[in-house]
């Protein structure tokens, strides 16, 4: 317990500092907030001290746990935390603002292999501290390392993205603009006017504003699609920096969010991000666990206000399709639109053999295979192709595979 | 105008006054908003008693309750205020027939004869009972430009009308901001709020929460209605029933006169506790039976013992949580 006064302002100040390098957004502004919020409830529970700082710090239920257990270690022993801060918090440390240098160096030595997790262990059973993170994972877990992107080619990704059209455009908001021809009377506008000129008054129009709505992006990463994954980052990383609700998963055997490190500016800084936090690249696929996870864990947080999703798979699944249509479904009744966009189809004529593409096909609103997927322009451009509609979007195909079967 | 609790026991037993069962921890939390005039955010899954909490807050400190109920594309106009143009308009024109001065005209027409106050307007006025309790309910389905303009309401507790001026309150209002986390709210308003996440409660606590909120159902049909619902929570379900569903199903039982759970009360009532197909149709039958066998046999091991104890049970990202608020020593 720490005797108020100097030292603990002093004492506050130190963890407050903390929780910062913990990855914690603790600005100057929340230590004398802490420090009025003590003086408030007072320092004569540990568990009123403990919920005051709570209160104070923490932002998102995320945090709750690194809150914790910086408090626990903190408020007995301040040495014994700084010792533990390399292995608590390896994954905060990729968010926490990094010089580019380093960043630049480590992607060199790390090339293809992270080997973070065995360094997490052996730390674990020395000093005896239960940081329950994902470190032993028995699955074969990966590196990737893209190149880099020469200047012209940023030029051209971005000359590209704003050329994207999704088959779903912007969708009108219950917000209104200024517009002449709008359909309803701007009484306000109105009313300013008329004072302005006086005599007759003229009537100003306004109309509903329209913004694209927000995008979820599902990206198979496994390995029968490993050739494509650097052009489907370059245009997940366009398309996060070019508007704003776009959200961002890779999926091989589990789900990663892979939204923070996109909105990185530095494309090929963001990518490295990536590379280091994503664990399957080119192993496996289970389509239907990913889903079910993305389904039960984000789809109420980001598919609330109309999303679109675009799904980017080849539909190749390692467990053969099980589950698969159940939460196909789900996704589907859950989203303004499902888009499956597949880079599978090297040449025209592709039947789905697989069960995996079978389950998915009757749950797609608009399906857009890739024949041969060069660039970030071709997939753009057939993302942005207009949808042509006769009748269920994979009827031919399904067509196909009845007749295969 | 009412005296605010002096510290957090006396927030926790106005709370509990008003027929809040709360944690220590959150009475700490009200009791940080109440003093340093901040707002308190809310966040947790539907049907925790997030909104309770600012009905409690109004009752037990008998102030005016304003609420704001948040959807996609809410604006100033609903939210704030809004001019009442077609008296205005009226207005323009009688002064006109009576050949007033252009000038005199726009300072009638812009005063606060023809001003609409919304929701957060009125919380900004004085009250004679004490600043109100303003409840800004789900907060996430409103859209970004609505919270940053909240920004400036929530830190000076002003508004700015660009006819009028500022208009700033005497009185800040307490300021109870609710959100399911449909969405991540933006970090610049919650840094100005005191965060507090609403958790499912515990056994014992739902049982109190019970006792008071369904006086009618006996301590039996208690017991078994709350071991069922905590342990449905650990199960991985699309939506798990909040406190609301229990105080509801409870009610549900009662009125077919259900004196103790069964299988066949359970599936007859199963809608009223979830609310997905999916997660219906799981339980439905053998589960259900199968879950209700393992609450009795709880049940009646615990009556064996002579002072039951009861077990809080962990539950994922909860559990740390939980062990500070059952009173972790010092």
């Amino acid at each position: 317990m720490p005797e108020p006064g100097g030292r603990l302002l002093a004492n506050l100040m130190h963890f407050a500092r903390t929780l910062r390098a913990a990855g914690l957004p603790v600005g100057p502004g929340k230590v004398i907030d802490a420090v009025a919020a003590v003086r408030t409830v007072g320092i004569t529970d540990r568990r009123d001290f403990y919920w005051t700082l709570h209160a104070v710090f923490v932002n998102r239920p995320d945090q709750r746990l690194i809150f914790d257990q910086a408090f626990h270690v903190f408020w007995r022993n301040p040495d014994l935390l700084k010792k533990m801060m390399g292995l608590v918090l390896p994954e905060m440390r990729i968010d926490a603002a990094e010089d580019e240098g380093t960043a630049m160096v480590r992607r060199l030595a790390e090339a293809l292999h992270p080997d973070i997790g065995k360094k997490g262990e052996a730390e674990e059973s020395e000093t005896e501290i239960d940081a329950a993170m994902s470190f032993s994972d028995r699955e074969q877990l990966r590196g990737m390392d893209f190149e880099k992107m020469s200047l012209e080619e940023l030029a051209r990704a971005k000359a590209a993205i704003a050329r994207l059209r999704l088959p779903v455009q912007d969708v009108p908001t219950r917000r209104f603009a200024p517009d002449r021809r709008g359909a309803r009377a701007d009484l306000r506008a109105t009313l300013r006017a008329a004072l302005r000129s006086g005599g007759l008054i003229e009537l100003k129009r306004r109309s509903r504003r329209r913004r694209p709505p927000p995008l979820v992006v599902l990206c198979d990463i496994s390995g029968s699609m490993s050739r494509y994954s650097r052009i489907f980052l370059h245009f997940m990383h366009s398309v996060t920096n070019d508007r704003d609700r776009v959200h961002t998963f890779v999926f091989g055997t589990r789900l990663t969010n892979i939204t923070r490190y996109l909105r990185h500016r530095d494309v090929d800084l963001a990518l490295d991000r990536v590379a280091e936090a994503v664990t399957d690249w080119s192993g496996g696929t289970r389509i239907g666990h990913a889903l079910c996870e993305f389904n039960r864990l984000w789809s109420r947080r980001l598919l609330g206000q109309g999303a679109i999703v675009l799904l980017i798979t080849d539909g190749l699944d390692r467990d053969a399709g099980a589950g698969l249509a159940h939460e196909m479904d789900r996704l589907h009744r859950s989203c303004r639109r499902l888009i499956w966009l597949n880079p599978l189809l090297r040449y025209e004529g592709f039947e789905p053999r697989s069960l995996g593409m079978k389950a998915m096909m009757p749950y797609v609103d608009e399906f857009r295979p890739v024949h041969n997927l060069e660039s970030l322009e071709i997939l753009i451009d057939v993302l942005s192709a207009p949808t042509i509609r006769r009748g269920p979007p994979t009827a031919e195909w399904q067509a196909g595979y009845d007749r295969a079967a | 105008m009412t005296i605010l609790p002096s510290s957090v026991d006396d927030t926790l037993a106005l709370l509990g006054s008003a027929d809040y069962v709360a944690d220590r921890s959150l009475a700490t939390a009200v009791h940080l908003a109440l003093h340093l005039n901040r707002p308190l955010f809310l966040e947790g899954e539907a049907g925790v008693g997030k909104t309770e909490i600012a009905k409690v807050l109004a009752s037990a400190l008998r102030r005016r309750l304003i609420r704001l109920q948040c959807y996609e594309g809410l604006d100033v106009a609903s939210a704030v205020y809004e001019w009442d143009y077609a008296r205005q308009m009226i207005e323009i024109r009688l002064a006109e027939a009576a050949e007033e001065d252009r000038g005199e005209i726009e300072s009638t027409i812009f005063s606060d004869r023809f001003l609409i106050k919304r929701p957060l307007l009125q919380a900004l006025e004085p009250d004679i009972a004490g600043a109100p309790v303003l409840l800004i309910d789900e907060l996430d389905r409103t859209d970004e430009p609505f919270e940053a303009y909240l920004l400036e309401l929530l830190s000076d507790f002003q508004v700015t009308i660009p006819e009028i001026g500022t208009i700033h309150a005497e009185h800040p209002p307490i300021v109870i901001i609710t959100s399911n986390r449909t969405r991540e709210i933006h970090d610049a308003l919650k840094r100005r709020c005191f965060y507090y996440w609403v958790d499912y409660p515990t056994a014992a606590r739902e049982l109190e929460i019970l006792k008071r909120k369904a006086p009618g159902a006996s301590e039996h049909l208690s017991r078994e209605v709350v071991g069922f619902v905590q342990r449905l929570r650990t199960m991985d379900l699309f939506k798990l029933p909040g406190i609301a569903e229990t105080i509801d199903w409870t009610e549900a039982l009662m009125q077919l006169d259900v004196l103790e759970l069964t299988p066949h009360a359970i599936n007859d009532t199963l809608g009223v506790l979830l609310k997905y197909q999916d997660d219906i149709a799981r339980l439905h039958g053998s589960e259900a039976a199968h879950i209700l066998e393992q609450v009795k046999a709880e049940a009646a091991a615990a009556q064996e013992v002579p002072s039951p104890r009861p077990s809080p049970r962990m539950r994922g990202e909860g559990g740390t949580r939980e062990r500070e608020g059952e009173g972790q020593p010092p």
